[in-house]
This record gives C-alpha cells, sequence and structure tokens, in this order.
C-alpha cells in the first residue's frame, strides 16, 4: 500500500475526460442490441423484395411507436428492480377517458384528464410499491385487473370513434424523401433522448440506477429511496399518457378491449434492448432499439411470407437469448 | 490530545432490556479507537448512538466539544460523522466514481447545472481519482465497475467513499467480517492512512488480531457500558477478552488508558 506514487500518478489521469464516447459506447448494453437490428434488418433486405423500402420502413416506426413509448416508461421502473404489468391497462384507461370526454366536450381538456388518470394510477402503483414496500409484480397484476374491468364499466364495453385532429395528429407528418415520418415517431424518438439525458447525466439517473443495483447501499449513502421510487413511476405514468395519445392516433378508436398484450409487449422490448430485469443495468436507448427489433421481426417476416406464428417463436428465442445474455454478465463480472 | 467525540451517561431501554446503561465514550483526535465486546454487549446500540440511528433515553453526545442532538443519521452525516457498513455498502453496476459521489453528486456551474440539471463527470472523476490515491488504492481505472472489483477493493471504495465526505469521525462497523486475509490487510493499511489523512477512526471489530494491529487505544463493552478502556501495548489479547467476557475484573488490568 505504500509506494505506489507511479501508480497514482496514473490514476490521477484516468480522472481526465479521454476516450469516452467509443468506450462509453460499447461497454454500454446498447451495442449487441444494435448489431442484433443491423442483422436482422440485413437479412430481411436480402432475403426478401419487399422489406428495404421507404414506405415499409416508415411502416417499421410508426408500428413500433405504442409499444415503443410504453416501454421507455417500463424502462425506468425495470432499472428499479421493478415490474409494471400494468402500463398497457393504464394506458387504455386513459384512452377511453380521452374519448369519451372529447366525444362531448374539448378534445385539449381531454387529454389533460387523460394525463391525470396517468398519474393517479401510476402514483397508486408507486405509493404502495414505494411507501408500503409491496411487490410491484403483485400491486401491479392487481392494478392491471382492476383496470380491465374499470375500462369496460366506464364505456359500457363501448369503443369510442376519435374525430380530433389534436387526438389523431400523432399519425400525421412530414413526408421526408419519400420516408413518412410521423409526429408519433418524432415524440418517440425525442422521449427516448430525453429519458436518456435524465437517466445518464443527471443524478436523479445515477440514483435511479444506485436504488435497482443495491438498494441497501442506495439507502446507506443517504438516498431517498422511497423518493426515487415514486418519482419513477410517475414519471413512467407521464409516459404512458403518450403512448395513449400515440395509440389514438394510431386507430382513431378508443377500445376498452384493446391492447391486451401491450404490457408483456413492452417488456419484451425492454429486455431485447439489453435491460436486466434485476435491475440497475441497461437503458432506455437499447429499448427503443428492443422495441424496433420486435417490429422488425414480425414484419421481415411476413415480408418474407412465414407464419405469423413463428414471429412469436422468434421474438420469444430473443427474449431468453436476452435473458441468457444478461445473466451470463452478471455472474461473470460478480464473482 | 484533544476529544473528538464524547459521550457521557448514555442510556436506552427496549422495554425491559437494557441496551445501553449509562455508558461512557472518548474518541481523541487522530487516534483509531477499537471498540470490542461480546454479542449482546450493546456496541451496535452505542453506535447507532452515536451515528443518530438511535436516540438514548438520557446522557449526553458532544462532538468538538460541543453538545449535539442527532435526531435521524441524516444529522450525524451533517455533522461529519459517516460510517462503512461490514456489508459491502457499494452498488455493483455503478462505476468508482458513481460510487464515492453518490447521493452526492456534482452538478455543472451555470445554465447547464441549474437549469438542465447535468452533472459535472470530469470534476467527479478527477475528484474521486484524488481521493483513491490518496488513500493509496490501486485500480486500473476510475471508471472500471465496482463489481469488476476484488472484494478487498470494493470495502476499499466504501472506505474511500465516507473517507471522503467525513469531516469529524469516522466509523467503521465490522469493515473487514466479510473479507479474506490479505484484503483484511489492505484494508486494516487503509484505515491507518485514513488516521494518517487527520480523521479519528472507530473500529468495530471482533477480529482481536486486528484490533492490536492498528488499535491506539481499545474500548472494551460489556453489558450495555463502557467497563475499560485500554492500551493495546500494555494489555494482552487474553487478557482484554478475559475482560470482555467478564471472566477477569477490569480492576485487575494493568494498561489502564
Amino acid at each position: 500500500m505504500t509506494d505506489t506514487k507511479p501508480a497514482d500518478a496514473a490514476l490521477l489521469e484516468q480522472g481526465e475526460d479521454r476516450g469516452g464516447p467509443v468506450r462509453a459506447f460499447v461497454s454500454s448494453q446498447v451495442a449487441g442490441p444494435l448489431a442484433a437490428l443491423v442483422l436482422a434488418v440485413l437479412v430481411f433486405s436480402l432475403t426478401t423484395s419487399t422489406f428495404l423500402n421507404a414506405g415499409n420502413l416508415s411502416l417499421i416506426a410508426t408500428q413500433s411507436v405504442v409499444v415503443g413509448t410504453l416501454a421507455l416508461g417500463q424502462t425506468l421502473i425495470i432499472l428499479t428492480a421493478g415490474i409494471d404489468l400494468a402500463n398497457g391497462a393504464i394506458m387504455v384507461m386513459a384512452a377511453v377517458v380521452i374519448g369519451k370526454l372529447a366525444t362531448d366536450g374539448n378534445a385539449l381538456w381531454a387529454l389533460v384528464a387523460g394525463l391525470v388518470v396517468c398519474l393517479v394510477l401510476g402514483g397508486l402503483n408507486g405509493v404502495l410499491i414505494s411507501r408500503f414496500s409491496l411487490p410491484p409484480f403483485i400491486v401491479t397484476l392487481g392494478v392491471l385487473s382492476v383496470l380491465t374491468a374499470a375500462a369496460r364499466l366506464y364505456t359500457d364495453s363501448q369503443s369510442y370513434p376519435i374525430s380530433s385532429d389534436l387526438l389523431t395528429i400523432l399519425n400525421d407528418g412530414p413526408s421526408i424523401g419519400g420516408v413518412d415520418i410521423t409526429y408519433g415517431v418524432m415524440l418517440w424518438i425525442g422521449l427516448t433522448a430525453v429519458l436518456g439525458y435524465a437517466l445518464t447525466q443527471t443524478a436523479w439517473g445515477v440514483r435511479v440506477y444506485a436504488v435497482g443495483d443495491n438498494r441497501a447501499a442506495a439507502a446507506l449513502t443517504g438516498i431517498k429511496v422511497k423518493r426515487v421510487l415514486l418519482s419513477v413511476y410517475l414519471t413512467a405514468a407521464v409516459v404512458y399518457a403518450f403512448a395513449a395519445w400515440q395509440a389514438l392516433g394510431r386507430t382513431p378508436t378508443a377500445d376498452p378491449s384493446g391492447y391486451g398484450t401491450a404490457n408483456l409487449d413492452s417488456i419484451t422490448a425492454v429486455v431485447i434492448g439489453g435491460t436486466s430485469l434485476f435491475g440497475g443495468r441497461g437503458g432506455v436507448v437499447g429499448t427503443f432499439i428492443g422495441a424496433l427489433i420486435v417490429t422488425v421481426l414480425a414484419n421481415g417476416l411476413t415480408q418474407a411470407g412465414i407464419d405469423s406464428l413463428y414471429q412469436q417463436v422468434a421474438t420469444g428465442v430473443l427474449v431468453v437469448i436476452a435473458v441468457a445474455v444478461d445473466h451470463f454478465v452478471r455472474t461473470r463480472q460478480t464473482r | 490530545m484533544t476529544t473528538v467525540l464524547q459521550a457521557r451517561g448514555l442510556t436506552k431501554h427496549y422495554g425491559h432490556v437494557v441496551a445501553m446503561d449509562n455508558t461512557d465514550f472518548d474518541l481523541r483526535a487522530g487516534e483509531i479507537l477499537a471498540v470490542i465486546g461480546d454479542n449482546g454487549a450493546g456496541k451496535s446500540t452505542l453506535i447507532k448512538a452515536l451515528t443518530g440511528a438511535v436516540i438514548p433515553d438520557s446522557g449526553t453526545i458532544s462532538l468538538k466539544g460541543e453538545e449535539v442532538h442527532f435526531r435521524d443519521a441524516l444529522d450525524a452525516r451533517k455533522a461529519g460523522i459517516e460510517t462503512v457498513y461490514q456489508e459491502l455498502g457499494v452498488a455493483p453496476a455503478l462505476d468508482i466514481t458513481q460510487n464515492l459521489y453518490l447521493g452526492r453528486e456534482q452538478r455543472r456551474k451555470g445554465f447547464l447545472g441549474t437549469v438542465f440539471r447535468k452533472l459535472d463527470k470530469p470534476a467527479m472523476r478527477r475528484g474521486s481519482a484524488r481521493q483513491m490515491a490518496d488513500l493509496g488504492i490501486r485500480v486500473q481505472s476510475i471508471r472500471q465497475k465496482v463489481e469488476t472489483l476484488s472484494g478487498g477493493q470494493r470495502q476499499a471504495v466504501a472506505v474511500a467513499r465516507v473517507a471522503a465526505w467525513a469531516t469529524s469521525v469516522v466509523i467503521m462497523d465490522e469493515p473487514t467480517a466479510a473479507l479474506g486475509v490479505r484484503e483484511t490487510n489492505q484494508v486494516l493499511g487503509l484505515i491507518e492512512r485514513v488516521r494518517e489523512n487527520g480523521l479519528p477512526v472507530v473500529l468495530i471489530s471482533h477480529n482481536m488480531p486486528n484490533v492490536f494491529q492498528v488499535a491506539d487505544r481499545i474500548h472494551i463493552h460489556r453489558l450495555g457500558r463502557r467497563i475499560a478502556l485500554v492500551d493495546p501495548n500494555s494489555t494482552t489479547m487474553e487478557e482484554a477478552v478475559a475482560v470482555m467476557t467478564g471472566a477477569k475484573s477490569p480492576e485487575s488490568l494493568g494498561g489502564r488508558a
């Protein structure tokens, strides 16, 4: 422990910011999912004639938007070693509230009401999980069950057609060089960027990772763990409200029985995107890519004329591979 | 020598159980004070009282000559008392810098920091590199994730964090209990380094050889109170253990400190 002068000097140099971005990228969990996405795109581009064109690529982006946005909120929660089985149901509840209120009222206020619905329901999950230390799986499973029924009771199991331009605007957008980029896709990219910044560049982000990684250690350093958890569930709720808006643009009907598997689809995107279900590892950029991978697989296999059941097989295999990689990484490094 | 942390007549009851029985405590500037005691002697209640985690029923605690009343652990931390725990108190998926600054992250100056809450990563990396170098802790890179470190290095990171933020006292609760022999020696060296850098250390340990290796004085705790305060140079390990377990009376010892 004495005579460490040369080592000390080397160590001090390590404090200087150099060689950062490339190394940070490789060591981040993004590289794997990105390679998988590129590979899938290459394979489908070479094996089918219909995959690689502007129209199909914009379709893939548009198809990814709703689950992709939900998955951003899901990522935050999974990073804290939680899980949200209710996110699809929260989104549907918000969508039907928006649809019903907009039928005989102002669309903007309906949208605000949808945000409030998400905040209340996300806040309920957050309070039960943070204040009362209940397990996220059970809490959100319960909320999922209640909301699935509540959405139908509230609407008498009817769908509400959406006619307001404001509510469907996210499916519009400019065409750049023949590629239609909807406002919804832009919003999805924007949300990914904002959340990515918050997770990697702010103290809040470091604390979210710390709480998911080692809750006891985080608490010992003075981090208010319960407050961080609640903030995560509320932030995810805001993201779900955007997802509800996206959903109304994608299919202009507020249907209480729609998006029944969106919760599991969002978890799939998160896991394929390289975020660990044990918390503390991963990020929203990986999830963004993960959501695209799921859509590219479904779309490409359809273009190749393969039965849609095989799409589910392919997605399932990918999920298992992603979890296996995560397990390998964690057990190899935690010795 | 000045006394940094002092307690007089601390008492704590849990129902009929007396966890602290009118105990005293003295930590001097620049020393490593070992606190030893059998299981159930009330060491941890004493330490919790000193770190704000337990509020004593009666008695006084003074820090640098001024009486203090900690209502929680945060109060003690604000007063400059930091604690390292037995279980490795680090976040393995975060890097060394993130661990050292966890809960105390630095933001950029100006607009970026106030509006965009942007972290000042370069400044934190420099700060943690300096802290690691000051304590002579060798790692490949300050950007290493803590999970890539050995158990001893991880505990070293935990010690480095505490030493970086403590301004008056460092408390170590069984810091080597989970470590092997070589790693234990690394951490003991680190504890001495912390003392040399000017912070007094309270070391709670069951490991007598460790205690006699680094301690300047030994506080022996039994049945909820300090029954002896001895000098390890004039007391043997056997005597200390005998007093600790009640086999010998404290008055029989020669080396009172």
